[in-house]
């Protein structure tokens, strides 16, 4: 699914991913940890396709292409789901009508028939019910004025939605009380299967025990120091990052 | 000998030895203005004694006021002698003969506007002889209204068949000497529409001017005057998203609105005169002056206006808020982008009891594009509890352009409120990476957050124009990122 090489990124002329190698297999829920500064968020939008990060080398293939050479909405197009650490705010932008014009923008590019407004809203209603959602949250501007737990559940209708073959979630969990933690969990199980795989960054070793990952990859200094399977994250909950840091140094 | 012709026998005399061109079809007067002019036009349009002094009286004011040079615009001075004031439609030899000939650029914004072939020739200016379904339909739609008792017509027509009207409204809310924009106009505009509803009654349709095809070449100097007499309503259109060439490079047009008791009129323009090259050159310079009055208690005026186009705009709509609780409402999109500059806003002046006003601006500027708000709110003395709400807000797009606000707030009532709220945001990289991220293309992601800004202006368009006004601007915007 994904391959990443000896990745190399700097953005203002700063390095921040050092030489980060990792391999995704289809299906797999793979958990990248780290603590502030490791470069978790860098990676996440180097791999959507944040203009500001230059990559400077190594290289990233996705399904056998190329992924460096694609544009962001081409990535999407591929099947690429980012769900955004902080989502943003489009004023006077109908959630639905964002929603429905990204689906079909998608749709149309894999020459699939887009959906009209009806069938779209059938749609969105059996993803909302799945999620316990509030229809309401339909009608506003997308993100404005919705609280940390509205955006991200608002991330997750989206990736329901738009049935990604690769989600990355970039920290989805911060901010959140337990209860939209359970939410979010609960969409991104609802997705698993042996063809789709995930990228899930966190800082904290709780989200993952909603989300069972096959891997966990501790990323230090742009690196990656250390990977594992989920006892990984739990010995990282309790011994911290320090000693591992300590270990790639030595 | 007729009134008509003596004037033309005057006129022959008082000088022109070169004549005018006779050829019915080409028929223009030479550059210049002078009294001659303006009484030649006066009787080709078979206009009343009292116009022709009312005109002269305009000129006279006119040589003595100056042209304005308080707005936040640069222009080459408009060498007014130069300007030929009386021109009949074009010869068929001058136009172009296909749309080959026609530059494709204009071409290509009509095909994403989906207008159909026959009207594409018409706005390009193409010579057709082809007998437009529009025009059948015009005939359709004057039946109707004829029995609802509405005026509909050409204003040249109007000074005919209706001086009573004319007479007692032309020039009540624009006056002639208003401003040196409206003298000159006021002294020599050739047409423009009239409109009249009576009393109780609800216009049936949407009125345009864009029905009026056959009737089209109303030249540079328009003049609209619209009434609507007690407990009336009428929706007025103005323009077209097509964006429209023309030879004439001034444009100074005047718009008088009356409403009288419990009337309310709601006047939407979309303007895309042709903005020039990148640097401007070629563009209109489009100087407006539009005003409404609610006459009545209870009355209201709603103006929506969506500017993309001409190379200078300088607009501002306003509503002299006369009778008791009457409201007045200024909702506008304003883009401007390579050289464009459009200083425009609103007035509103309260003048009576418990009067409310509106104003929502949404200025939009990308690549040298220079956007000003300029808005004048009054309270006067007896405007007991009047109340103004203001919301300007500029958006920008690169960062070469520019947004200007100028609010002016006089406040003479103490009971009265003012509010005035001013944004002013770019279109963000992490707004254009969220859409893209979610497989929307960079264009598609400006005209979708750009549209989501102007929503609440669009929301009061019919819907028809807000559907197209929003398509609009999505070509208005093209290519202005990245």
């Amino acid at each position: 699914m994904l391959s990443i090489k000896d990745l190399h990124a700097s953005i203002n002329g700063k390095e921040i991913l050092k030489g980060l190698s990792l391999e995704m297999g289809a299906g797999e829920v793979h958990a990248i940890m780290g603590p502030n500064g490791s470069g978790k968020s860098t990676l996440s939008k180097v791999l959507a396709g944040r203009e500001e990060y230059e990559v400077t080398s190594g290289t990233v293939t996705y399904k056998g292409e190329n992924l460096l050479d694609m544009s962001p909405e081409e990535r999407a197009h591929q099947g690429i789901f980012m769900a955004f650490q902080y989502p943003v705010e489009l004023p006077g932008v109908n959630n639905t009508y964002f929603m429905q014009a990204s689906l079909n923008a998608i749709r149309k590019a894999r020459g699939e028939p887009e959906l009209n407004s009806l069938n779209f809203m059938k749609l969105v209603r059996t993803k909302l019910k799945a999620l316990e959602m509030n229809e309401a949250l339909l009608k506003r501007s997308v993100n404005t004025g919705f609280s940390g737990g509205e955006m991200k559940r608002n991330e997750i209708l989206q990736m329901i939605l738009l049935e990604p073959s690769l989600a990355i979630l970039d920290e989805t969990d911060s901010g959140l009380d337990i209860d939209a933690l359970k939410m979010v969990s609960m969409g991104v199980n609802s997705l698993r299967s042996p063809e789709r795989s995930m990228l899930v960054i966190t800082h904290y070793q709780r989200l993952l025990d909603y989300i069972q990952p096959d891997y966990v990859h501790v990323l230090s200094g742009g690196r990656i120091i250390r990977s594992g399977d989920k006892s990984l994250a739990l010995e990282l909950e309790e011994k911290g990052y320090g000693w591992l840091q300590e270990e790639a140094a030595a | 000998m007729d009134a008509v012709e003596q004037q033309l026998a005057e006129l022959a005399k008082t000088g022109y030895e070169a004549g005018f061109v006779s050829n019915i079809e080409s028929e223009t007067v030479p550059p210049g203005l002078d009294e001659s002019v303006i009484r030649y036009i006066s009787a080709r349009k078979s206009e009343p004694e009292f116009m022709l002094e009312w005109r002269l009286g305009a000129y006279q004011k006119w040589l003595q006021m100056e042209e304005p040079d308080w707005a936040h615009l640069k222009y080459t001075k408009i060498d007014y002698q130069a300007i030929s004031y009386f021109s009949a439609p074009k010869s068929a030899a001058d136009a172009p003969k296909s749309l080959d000939e026609v530059d494709p650029e204009l071409l290509r914004v009509y095909e994403k506007l989906g207008i159909p072939l026959e009207e594409q020739k018409m706005l390009a200016g193409v010579a057709v002889d082809a007998v437009f379904d529009s025009v059948s339909v015009a005939t359709t739609f004057r039946k109707q209204l004829a029995e609802a008792g509405v005026i509909f017509c050409s204003i040249s027509e109007a000074m005919r068949e209706h001086p009573e009207l004319i007479k007692k409204y032309l020039g009540t809310v624009v006056p002639q000497t208003d401003n040196y924009f409206a003298a000159l106009n006021a002294a020599v505009f050739t047409d423009g529409t009239f409109v009249y509803i009576p009393e109780n009654t609800r216009c049936p349709m949407e009125l345009s001017t864009y029905f009026r095809i056959n009737e089209r070449n109303t030249g540079q100097f328009e003049r609209t005057l619209i009434i609507a007499d007690k407990g009336s309503y009428v929706s007025y259109l103005e323009g077209c998203t097509a964006p429209q060439r023309d030879e004439n490079q001034l444009h100074a047009a005047v718009v008088e609105l009356i409403a009288l008791e419990d009337a309310y009129i709601k006047y939407s323009t979309v303007q895309n005169w042709y903005p020039g090259d990148e640097n401007g050159k070629g563009g209109i310079y489009n100087f407006v002056t539009k005003r409404g009055v609610c006459a009545g208690d209870r009355s209201r005026i709603s103006w929506t206006q969506v500017e993309t186009g001409s190379s200078i705009t300088w607009k501002y709509p306003s509503c002299v808020l006369k009778g008791d609780d009457s409201i007045g409402e200024f909702y506008s999109v304003a883009v401007t982008r390579g050289a464009q500059q459009a200083d425009t806003g609103t007035k509103m002046f309260h003048i009576g009891k418990n009067t409310t006003s509106t104003i929502v601006s949404k200025g939009i500027s990308a690549d040298r594009g220079q956007n000003a708000y300029r808005g004048l709110v009054r309270m006067n003395k007896g405007a007991e509890n009047a109340r103004n709400h203001t919301q300007c807000d500029s958006l920008l797009i690169g960062d070469k352009c520019g947004a200007h606000t100028f609010p002016y707030i006089e406040v003479a009532n103490p009971t009265a409120k003012v509010e005035h709220e001013a944004t002013t945001s770019k279109i963000g990289e992490d707004q254009l990476f969220y859409c893209r991220q979610r497989g929307l293309s960079e264009e598609d992601a400006v005209s979708m957050i750009v549209n989501g800004f102007c929503k609440e202006v669009f929301n009061e368009l019919p819907m028809e124009f807000a559907v197209e006004a929003r398509k609009l601007l999505a070509i208005s915007l093209e290519g202005a990122v990245g």
